[in-house]
């Protein structure tokens, strides 16, 4: 069997102390840095964009390409953001990655504010997460204790400092406008592009917003270069990830593993769906990304494959259900978050995700006739596009994937009279046994 | 007891400066001054908006207007300690929506009410970044993973009657609502290194990497 894992930034985690700085060094941590340190900037930039790292957060941006748009000699302070707001449902690798090994985002940090000429750095973590949060607090202070952070960077003249800046639970500050709107003590509403915050960013200054992921990468490609990391992966999918797997499998969890892996690759290191149901539908990339079904587990997962398929590798974050779940009841809770988390910004976002969650509601109830089902498409196109960021986008992508793989499931809610799915037979637990 | 604005400078002021001195522009401290404020009094009164708008220059209505966007901002009392359930789509099909119904009843409270004797606020949560545990429960932001009614209940259970309850990843010791707040504020506790760093799930592909044989590529 070829190596299908590819555990990098997981490789220490089952370490008891992974998360402090001796064990990180331990295992090879801050080497990178020194290497970074005698480079000129633009060079670190430039084997960057030779990695084609793509951006972690789910856009898949090319990583030093961003590093590149920040303009230089401008006589402006630049900012590094990194974008710890983890939310999007089915993500769960930043949080993990966080609590086990935040020593790798903070060298990554200190390597890319060096690269784009950044002296103050904000980690921007969702609030919801008490236990990481420390661990980055803590991290920070480690770091800059042993002169990794702070003045005069290992005597090379180079000065950072990092704020830790817990968010408030607003699943739209992960859009990375939004996040600096919050950032600067507003309300989390994106902003309009262009300007991007690569020229007007944080306190209208050129700015890098990154993901945890993208930016706990770069010290591997620092330390063994940009053609090591492009080796592996597709041709225009480079490196490896962390691929998330959650639902109705035997072993949910992190796996690392090259982009282009499969979801059957996957399924067969995690035991496959739970025992004695099949696989009904997922989402490759968390719930704004439009849902697969069995015909898709041969689909390799890289940013072209997963697009030509008809849906988007976003944060590889694999949620699986099988047949004992209702896909309009999974629907309808995805857009009734969207609904709880549209900003407002936006009429067709705003105003679109309260009619789409009534006509959802009202089909799982067995209510409404098909041509409500044109209707809903009819809505949800007139979202898409039509608002600032892309949570509105997100509204269309379940319901229309849904509608075309399960259209019968939908009319099935009609003949019935309502839900035709027992929810007991699709919870982890029997309910005599929870009770 | 409500506290005013003038309590609230003297027992927030150093603090607030500190959080302030964080910032290039003063602005960006007003969510973490809004934390620290509900590490004070449990949820932002509208004293604590008043000292927000004090400290930062700005408006009592500018100040509302960001506390209200956000949902960690709590403009009412909860509880000593704040149960969340979360009832998004994969957590609520793995039993997520069984274990919020269960604990309303349980509890005798609804969505966002908190029991008679202050010990437990109850609220549905949206995805907390911890699909690979669901069905997940928070409570004071501390991951209880892999939870069912019955556990659920056994928790709630716990909480009120000031048992020893500990995160299934987190720190050893339990915080309050306020404590938690004031590790928001970006006073973190001392409990960093305690506790736990990674649950079965997050190890479930290193250990099938290192069963196969299969090693990490790049040098360490």
């Amino acid at each position: 069997m070829t190596t299908i894992l590819t555990p990098e930034l997981t490789a220490h985690w089952d370490e008891p102390d992974s998360f402090t700085l001796a064990a990180y060094r331990r295992g090879g941590g801050y080497k990178a840095l020194p290497k970074a340190l005698a480079m000129p900037p633009d060079e670190v930039i430039s084997t960057l964009k030779e990695s084609v790292l793509r951006g972690r957060g789910g856009a898949g941006f090319p990583t030093g390409v961003k590093w590149g748009f920040i303009p230089q000699g401008d006589g402006k302070p630049h900012y590094l953001v990194v974008n710890a707001d983890e939310s999007e449902p089915g993500a769960c690798k930043d949080m993990p990655t966080l609590l086990a090994n935040p020593q790798a985002l903070i060298e990554g940090i200190v390597i890319a504010a060096y690269a784009i000429r950044a002296h103050e750095a904000f980690i921007y973590v969702r609030g919801e997460v008490l236990h990481v949060i420390r661990r980055l607090h803590h991290a920070v202070a480690e770091a800059r204790e042993a002169g990794f952070l702070g003045r005069d960077i290992l005597g090379s003249g180079f000065d950072l400092e990092v704020v830790v800046h817990a968010g408030a639970g607003a699943y739209i500050c992960g859009e990375e406008t939004a996040l600096l709107d919050s950032l600067e003590g507003f309300r989390g509403q994106p902003r309009l592009k262009p300007p991007f915050p690569a020229t007007a960013g944080l306190y209208a200054s050129p700015t890098v917003v990154n993901n945890v992921e993208s930016i706990a990468t770069v010290p591997w490609i620092l330390l063994n270069g940009a053609p090591e990391f492009a080796a592996i992966g597709t041709e225009k999918s480079k490196g490896f990830g962390i691929f998330s797997l959650s639902g109705h499998v035997m072993t949910p969890g992190q796996y690392e593993a090259p982009l282009g892996t499969t979801l059957r690759e996957l399924l067969g290191l995690a035991g496959g769906i739970r025992a004695g149901h099949r696989l009904k539908f997922w989402t490759p990339g968390g719930s704004s990304t439009p849902l697969f079904t069995d015909q898709h587990l041969d689909v390799p997962l890289d940013y072209e494959s997963v697009a030509a398929a008809g849906s988007m590798l976003g944060t590889r974050s694999i949620q699986l259900f099988d047949e004992t779940t209702c896909v309009v009841r999974v629907v309808l809770r995805w857009i009734e978050f969207y609904q709880h988390e549209s900003c407002g910004k936006c009429t067709p976002c705003r105003e679109g995700s309260y009619w789409v969650v009534q006509m959802l509601d009202q089909l799982e109830c067995g209510g409404g006739s098909e041509a409500d089902l044109e209707k809903l498409l009819d809505v949800c196109t007139n979202i898409t596009g039509r608002a600032f960021c892309a949570l509105g986008d997100s509204i269309e992508a379940p319901v229309k994937s849904s509608i075309t793989y399960f259209r019968d499931e939908y009319l099935e809610h009609q003949r019935y009279g309502g839900c035709p799915f027992d929810p007991e037979a699709s919870t982890l637990f029997t309910m005599e046994n929870a009770r | 007891m409500a506290l005013t604005v003038s309590d609230l400078r003297s027992r927030l002021g150093a603090d607030a400066t500190e959080i302030i001195g964080r910032y290039p522009k003063p602005r960006s401290a007003l969510l973490p001054l809004l934390h620290l404020v509900q590490a004070e009094q449990g949820y932002v009164s509208e004293e604590g908006i008043a000292f927000c708008a004090e400290r930062l220059g700005l408006e009592e209505a500018e100040v509302a207007a960001v506390t209200s966007f956000y949902t960690m901002f709590k403009r009412e009392p909860v509880g000593e300690y704040h149960v969340g359930v979360c009832t998004n789509s994969l957590c609520a099909v793995m039993g997520g929506d069984a274990i919020f119904a269960d604990l309303k009843e349980h509890l005798r409270v609804g969505n966002d009410e908190t029991t008679p004797d202050g010990k437990v606020s109850l609220e549905h949560l949206e995805c907390n970044a911890a699909c690979d545990y669901a069905p997940v429960v928070m409570v004071n932001w501390e991951f209880f993973d892999n939870m069912t009614p019955r556990s659920a209940r056994d928790l709630v259970d716990g909480l009120r009657t000031g048992a020893d309850v500990v995160p299934t990843r987190g720190a050893p010791r339990l915080c309050t609502w306020k404590q938690a707040s004031r590790i928001l504020a970006g006073f973190p506790d001392e409990q960093a290194t305690a506790g736990h760093t990674a649950g079965d799930p997050s190890l479930a592909g290193l250990r099938k990497a290192r069963e196969q044989g299969w090693t990490p590529e790049g040098q360490r």
